[in-house]
């Protein structure tokens, strides 16, 4: 090690509000924080601007009911808990449904620039679970639209600033190209967060009494993934080894409809827009397939027909939507089965095909970004024939477990928002819950995170200096292992590869009890391995070496998922056991619970939060009893009974 | 399908370093960013690139292919024969942190020069109304990734340095035509292309919506129309004698 890469140097930051994470969720919390006067940071692995939130398509769901005015909050929270089968949060839930057309609203001053419905509102687009068209959108880039917007406001703020203090970056800065290993603590309370600059490698600490979790998802633990190399799960697992506890950690979402083929794009999504808008699915010999998977919870939902599925786009009001709009769970498991049958497309996916149902000028106009993805990813013209797609490892419903109304973690100070949290999409998210989510909770993380630091008042935790400078030589290590001599030494990349086969074959969209077991005994082989990989070159950029630390997360989240999908031996939503195939309403009332003890993750069972009882009565009897089970139907019934 | 494919690949910083050769597989389908991932999981653990959706969403992994401004995730191989040998070098107009990652700080900078949108007053969120057609316009330029490619190659800065404190590049004069074509913004911003934002230094040759990868028609839509807008304020007679007026007073 040169003396440049093994110095233990670290700056100090002083701040009231550190957010990790800069995509929709983050950047909606530090607007808040700092609107509230909290001197905010935001600390991002990639540019700032760049985030995952970018990749999202389809829209944001909100119940503003300007295209179909019978739409409301109460239709948008029933969809959800239908979409997460009755596991959601139902706090969460209501609040989301309550709150996203205000956020959605609010962007627009922060000036956003929304498809316009004739009258000159905000367009809504039909997607899958959602009963009346509710995604406001920007072609096929909202998320892209929600990143620049907040950006934009951002800085509008640091002007704001500028222009009063002469300095843009009192309240609000932006640390970009930062990666935060460890949360600090003092006592039981966050004191602040340590990490590294990625361009040169050089350490800093900041001091703050309140830290919000917007770090995304943990998709490349997975090797079909559609999420990008920021996606290791950093923000579950700091929050893990900082106390803090994660929910429903076995329900993970494969988008149905991932580019299939060529190979280097396995993964890449296929916006559900595509489906929203007119696509269907066809099998190799032909058939509308998903009329076959239906599942009775859904069955008085959906046409049966596909002269009705097709009468519906032109008369929502009088016909069912088409299956192609069910939730991701179940379309994703219908295309996996297709495949495996043998009647899946030449590349090993299913034909997704919008070619014959919309005129070519319509299709490049609604899809433009997927017109050229496909153009120049894969040489296919859609407008001319279909695309192949496949499921893809596209988001996490389980994180880090947060009060709905102010998203606080069990750790003091620690607040979470967007995927890294969980509970609000149950066992499955409905798609454009997740941008809406983002931007309701993001909100509520920064109000959350404003009004902790000010019931503080002069109590604030501090920064021990040994915790730093521990931090510091954890980060250091991958560049020690050479100098060892224990056995040989580990490639991050080899290590991650094999991690991303372990879990997309065994505890990927189909799950076996024995395969199961048989990744917990492979992620012992690589936890044992983690210790001995080595990197080379210096601090500068240096990708082995930011993989290499990315890796430890990735493994304890993997294990988090491994050890709750083991112990769920039933099939909901973005888990689904072969040998449990149905759905328990003994089991709708557990939430499983993962933490660390030490080293060692813990697993635990809770109860689902209660569902209010004005809540249930927003679903026909005959519906609830598909979920719930016959003691909790007693409870309502004495209920109604007594009303 | 695979071959050994030639690449050169730019190893080293802003003060030394050199193109180095190596020779990767290649397989159907994939494109330069491809090779790049595979540089490094076997041969330069540590070769820096800058990479993100791996899907032309996010404009991070941009550099140069032989040369040109490209995003090295949708630059396919099969553009390139099996016996070409590939040149990837980091973009010219900034300075290189490490191998292909270069220090993209000014245009962060010039973000922050440009005045943020100004909303309508007494307009009430849930109340903004604007036509579709009126709303497309603006739309176009904010399909822009900030892949900063447009930066890049304007020549105005690629090889003039001097100019960089004078000139916003394409990507923020298209800022500033998106905003003054925002159906409801309320600033002016007309003066300030010219006088700040150095629209002056544009002479319309269209490199930057040559080389855009959401073609964007850069030049065309956004650049040319801010130009005649400045041309006819600075011209308009009776602007002119209110300007005189107003100064005055």
């Amino acid at each position: 090690m040169t003396e440049a890469t093994s110095s233990t140097d670290v700056e100090r930051y002083d701040f009231d509000v550190v957010v990790i994470g800069a995509g929709g969720a983050g950047l909606r919390a530090a607007i808040e924080a700092r609107e509230q006067g909290m001197r905010t940071v935001i600390l991002t692995k990639s540019l700032f601007g760049k985030a995952h939130t970018v990749m999202a398509e389809g829209g944001a769901a909100a119940a503003m009911g300007n295209v179909n005015p019978n739409d409301n909050w109460q239709v948008h929270f029933r969809d959800t808990l239908r979409g997460g089968k009755f596991l959601n949060n139902p706090r969460m839930a209501e609040l989301h449904a309550k709150e996203a057309p205000d956020r959605v609203w609010e962007l627009e001053t922060y000036g956003a620039l929304f498809d316009r419905t004739k009258d000159g509102k905000i367009s809504q687009r039909n997607f899958g679970g959602h009963e009346y068209p509710r995604l406001a959108h920007v072609g096929d880039r909202t998320g892209l639209e929600l990143i620049r917007t907040m950006q934009q406001k951002i800085v509008s703020l640091q002007q704001d600033d500028e222009r009063e203090f002469g300095d843009g970056e009192k309240f609000l800065k932006v640390l970009h190209e930062f990666t935060v290993t460890e949360v600090l603590l003092d006592g039981q309370s966050v004191s602040g967060v340590f990490g590294y600059f990625r361009q040169d490698g050089r350490f800093a600490a900041f001091e703050a009494p309140a830290v919000i979790f917007a770090a995304g998802g943990i998709g490349k633990a997975f090797k079909v993934t559609s999420n990008s190399w920021e996606y290791t799960g950093d923000g579950h697992a700091l929050a893990m080894r900082a106390g803090a506890t994660l929910i429903n950690m076995e329900f993970i979402q494969f988008h149905p409809t991932g580019m299939v083929w060529p190979p280097s794009v396995k993964g890449i999504l296929v916006t559900e827009s595509v489906r929203g808008d007119g696509g269907v699915l066809r099998n190799s010999e032909g058939n509308r397939f998903m009329f076959d998977y239906i599942p009775d919870v859904f069955k008085a939902q959906y046409a049966t027909t596909e002269e009705e599925a097709d009468r519906w786009y032109k008369d929502p009001e009088n016909n069912k939507r088409p299956p192609e709009l069910l939730p991701r769970d179940e379309v994703a498991r219908a295309i996996n089965n297709e495949v495996k049958e043998g009647r899946g497309s030449p590349h090993g996916g299913v034909f997704l095909d919008v070619s014959t149902r919309l005129p070519a000028e319509e299709i490049t106009r609604r899809l433009p970004s997927m017109y050229h993805q496909f153009k120049e990813l894969a040489d296919v013209d859609i407008t001319a024939e279909p695309m192949e797609v496949g499921p893809t490892c596209h988001y996490v419903m389980g994180g880090i477990e947060v009060d709905a109304d102010t998203a606080a973690a069990r750790v003091p100070g620690l607040f979470a928002a967007g995927e890294v949290s969980g509970g609000m999409h149950g066992s499955n998210r409905l798609g454009g819950n997740s941008l809406s989510d983002l931007l309701v909770f993001g909100r509520r993380a920064g109000t959350g995170a404003a009004d902790y630091v000010r019931a503080l008042g002069d109590k604030r935790p501090a920064l021990a200096a040994a915790d730093v400078a521990a931090a510091a030589e954890a980060a250091l290590r991958p560049f020690a292992v050479a100098a060892e001599d224990h056995g040989p030494l580990e490639n991050p990349y080899t290590l991650h590869a094999e991690l991303q086969l372990t879990m997309n074959e065994l505890v990927g969209i189909i799950r076996r009890d024995h395969e199961i077991r048989d990744a917990l005994v492979k992620l012992d082989e690589l936890d044992k391995r983690l210790p001995r990989v080595s990197v080379a070159g210096d601090r500068r950029f240096n990708p082995g070496w930011h993989l290499a630390l990315d890796l430890r997360n990735m493994l304890v989240i993997s294990r988090a998922v491994a050890m709750a999908a083991l112990e769920r031996t039933e099939s909901r939503g973005g888990h689904t056991r072969e040998d449990h195939p149905k759905m328990d309403p003994e089991w709708r009332q557990v939430n499983l619970v993962v933490a660390l003890e030490g080293d060692t993750v813990t697993l635990t069972r809770q109860p689902v939060p209660t569902i209010r009882v004005d809540l249930l009565r927003l679903f026909d009897r005959e519906e609830l009893g598909k979920y719930l089970t016959a003691a909790e139907l007693a409870v309502l019934d004495q209920e109604e009974a007594t009303k | 399908m695979s071959y050994q494919g030639r690449f050169r690949v730019w190893r080293g910083d802003d003060d030394a370093g050199e193109l180095a050769d190596y020779s990767v597989e290649v397989n159907e389908g994939e494109v330069v960013l491809d090779i790049i991932h595979r540089l490094q999981a076997t041969q330069a653990p540590d070769l820096a690139v800058r990479w993100n959706c791996k899907a032309g969403k996010c404009g991070s992994c941009s550099a140069e292919v032989n040369g040109r401004p490209r995003l090295l995730c949708m630059t396919r191989m099969s553009t390139f024969a099996e016996t070409d040998v590939v040149t990837v070098t980091p973009l010219r107009a900034f300075p290189v942190v490490r191998d292909l990652v270069t220090d993209v700080s000014f245009n962060y900078q010039k973000a922050r020069e440009i005045p943020a949108f100004a909303p309508p007053k007494g307009v009430q969120p849930g109340e903004y109304r604007m036509a579709q057609e009126d709303v497309a316009r603006s739309q176009e330029f904010r399909k822009c990734i900030e892949c900063f490619l447009c930066q890049d190659t304007c020549h105005v800065v690629r090889d003039h340095e001097e100019n960089k404190a004078a000139f916003a590049g394409p990507r923020f004069l298209m800022r500033v035509a998106e905003l003054d074509m925002h159906p409801l913004d309320s600033a002016d911003r007309v003066d300030a292309a010219q006088d700040k934002h150095g629209l002056g230094y544009c002479n319309i040759t269209k490199c930057c919506t040559e080389v855009c990868p959401e073609h964007i028609k850069i030049t065309d839509n956004a650049l040319i129309p801010l130009k005649e807008r400045v041309v006819s304020r600075k011209y308009d007679p009776i602007v002119w004698l209110g300007s005189k007026i107003s100064r005055r007073s």
